[in-house]
């Protein structure tokens, strides 16, 4: 691999790795001290390493750092800060959407994404129709975010604080 | 995880040379393979990266079917505007699986060579002669519960775990493959992927240095399509049991019924003699159990999975009547 290769992470370009293996959740965490993308499983089954790349929410424990050559990046630091929260960060809040807040970069990143697939008309195993307009329903948001997984059980939280930003509710 | 060479493939042409290579193999979405190679069940030298070689589009073919490319994302294949109009059993069966996370990485082609989730093939501690051929099947005798039921040998009951195949084997589609001498030939879907016999280890036809291309589905005819998903718990489960069904009738009559299943075998199952049954015969329950005793008729439980031959008698039987409108 050529140090040439960059990737854009919450805006800023950074060198790929020169070893292929590293994830782009190692290169996160480990390269680059962006630590608040967490490792639960590193299997693609907790979804505690959510983050977007080109807007899309992926798994970032199971991706290869260099196959990001020229990506868009956004993880939980780039979505909001402490003192200008994005309005599922200050939802989750709100609502007290988790205990030990290990899974909730993840939660927010990828309900970050899901809000936008449901404006996007996307449909989802829990759609009555496949031809939309989707909604945001509890039973959506439960199929839709079943790829992150909250060993505290604050799920009911976790879906009261995604309904009131789909609602508006928190700006 | 192991040392590799990463080699990012220009084109189809250049990502072929490369994984012709002894030991190489493509990466697109790597939802499946670093997972595996994280276990060291995967031990590639080369992995070629496939993600710049084309092929991520979907479109009409001349013939008014459709053209999914081996790189199209299963989110992109099932939010596509024709698979949900046309191919509703195709949208439905991928949104059954896996998550959005997961699906918005996963590719076509990816998702026709995803590998078994069987317990002893994952772990290396464990025998199983498709990860090691000749070290023995922990499964027979062993913890069994996601196994198969059909077409099983003494060597290996694995299940191929996808949703997207068995959909794409009712609607009788076709996979494109890209050959190591820079041709191509097409497989029906319904025999890419094999039944374990003597050879568990491989999991398709697919020869050293072939890529797939992209899939295609014939033209959508009249009629219900369902895909129903028996599994643990109500999401992101691999299929007990899936039904993948495509069905008309004309009048009270059957006139059509090409079905797939899921979770019972190493392959999506498709028996035509299934549909045979069910063809110019007024829907029933009597006609469904005739046709679940056809499907089952070689059926063989391990211990842990013998549920899943009555599971899938009432499975079949409930997606028919929903499809039928008939009472059971």
């Amino acid at each position: 691999m050529s140090s040439e290769n960059t990737v854009s992470i919450n805006g800023q370009s950074h060198a790929l790795p020169d070893d292929p293996r590293v994830s782009l959740l190692d290169l996160l965490r480990h390269h680059l001290g962006l630590t608040g993308t967490k490792k639960g499983c590193d299997h693609g089954q907790c979804g505690a390493c959510t983050v977007l790349v080109n807007g899309v929410r992926i798994n970032s424990c199971l991706t290869l750092a260099v196959m990001h050559d020229g990506d868009e990046v956004t993880t939980i630091e780039g979505l909001g800060t402490a003192e200008n929260p994005s309005p599922l960060q200050r939802a989750f809040v709100e609502r007290d959407a988790y205990q030990c807040g290990y899974c909730t970069p993840g939660q927010i990143c990828s309900a970050t994404a899901m809000l936008d697939e449901i404006a996007a008309g996307w449909p989802s195993d829990a759609s009555d129709t496949l031809d939309g307009p989707m909604e945001v329903s509890a039973d959506e948001i439960r199929e839709r975010m079943s790829g992150n997984i909250c060993r505290c059980g604050a799920y009911a939280n976790i879906v009261d604080a995604i309904r009131d930003v789909a609602a508006g509710e928190v700006a | 995880m192991r040392p590799f060479d990463y080699q990012r493939a220009e084109g189809m042409d250049h990502a072929g040379r490369l994984v012709a290579a002894e030991n190489a193999q493509p990466i697109a979405g790597g939802t499946n393979l670093l997972d595996l190679m994280k276990l060291q069940v995967e031990t590639p030298q080369a992995l070629v990266d496939i993600n710049r070689v084309g092929h991520a589009e979907i479109e009409d073919t001349d013939d008014g079917g459709l053209w999914i490319g081996t790189l199209a994302t299963n989110t992109a294949t099932a939010a596509h505007p024709r698979v949900r109009a046309d191919y509703p059993v195709l949208a439905r069966a991928i949104l059954a699986g896996a998550t959005q996370q997961l699906r918005n990485r996963a590719t076509t082609g990816g998702n026709l060579c995803q590998r078994t989730r069987c317990y002893y093939f994952t772990n290396i501690d464990q025998p199983c002669n498709k990860r090691e051929p000749g070290s023995g099947c922990g499964a027979i005798d062993g913890i069994a519960r996601l196994h198969a039921v059909l077409g099983t040998s003494d060597q290996c009951i694995a299940t191929y775990p996808g949703d997207m195949a068995v959909a794409l084997s009712a609607l009788a589609a076709t996979v494109h493959i890209a050959t190591a001498e820079g041709g191509t030939r097409t497989v029906p879907v319904r025999e890419f992927h094999r039944l374990p016999g003597d050879t568990p280890w491989k999991d398709n036809v697919l020869e050293p240095g072939e890529l797939i291309m992209g899939v295609t589905v014939p033209p959508p005819g009249e009629g219900k399509q369902i895909y129903r998903k028996v599994r643990e718990r109500s999401s992101y489960a691999f299929a007990l049991c899936s039904i993948a069904v495509i069905v008309e009738m004309d009048g009270d009559m059957i006139t059509r019924a090409d079905l797939a299943f899921g979770g019972l075998a190493h392959k999506p199952w498709h028996n035509p003699e299934v549909g045979e049954v069910l063809v110019g015969q007024k829907p029933g329950a009597a006609l469904f159990d005739k046709a679940a005793d056809v499907l089952l008729r070689d059926a063989r439980g391990y211990g842990e999975n013998d549920f899943k031959i009555p599971l899938a008698r009432r499975t079949l039987a409930a997606v028919l009547a929903e499809a039928t409108g008939a009472e059971l």
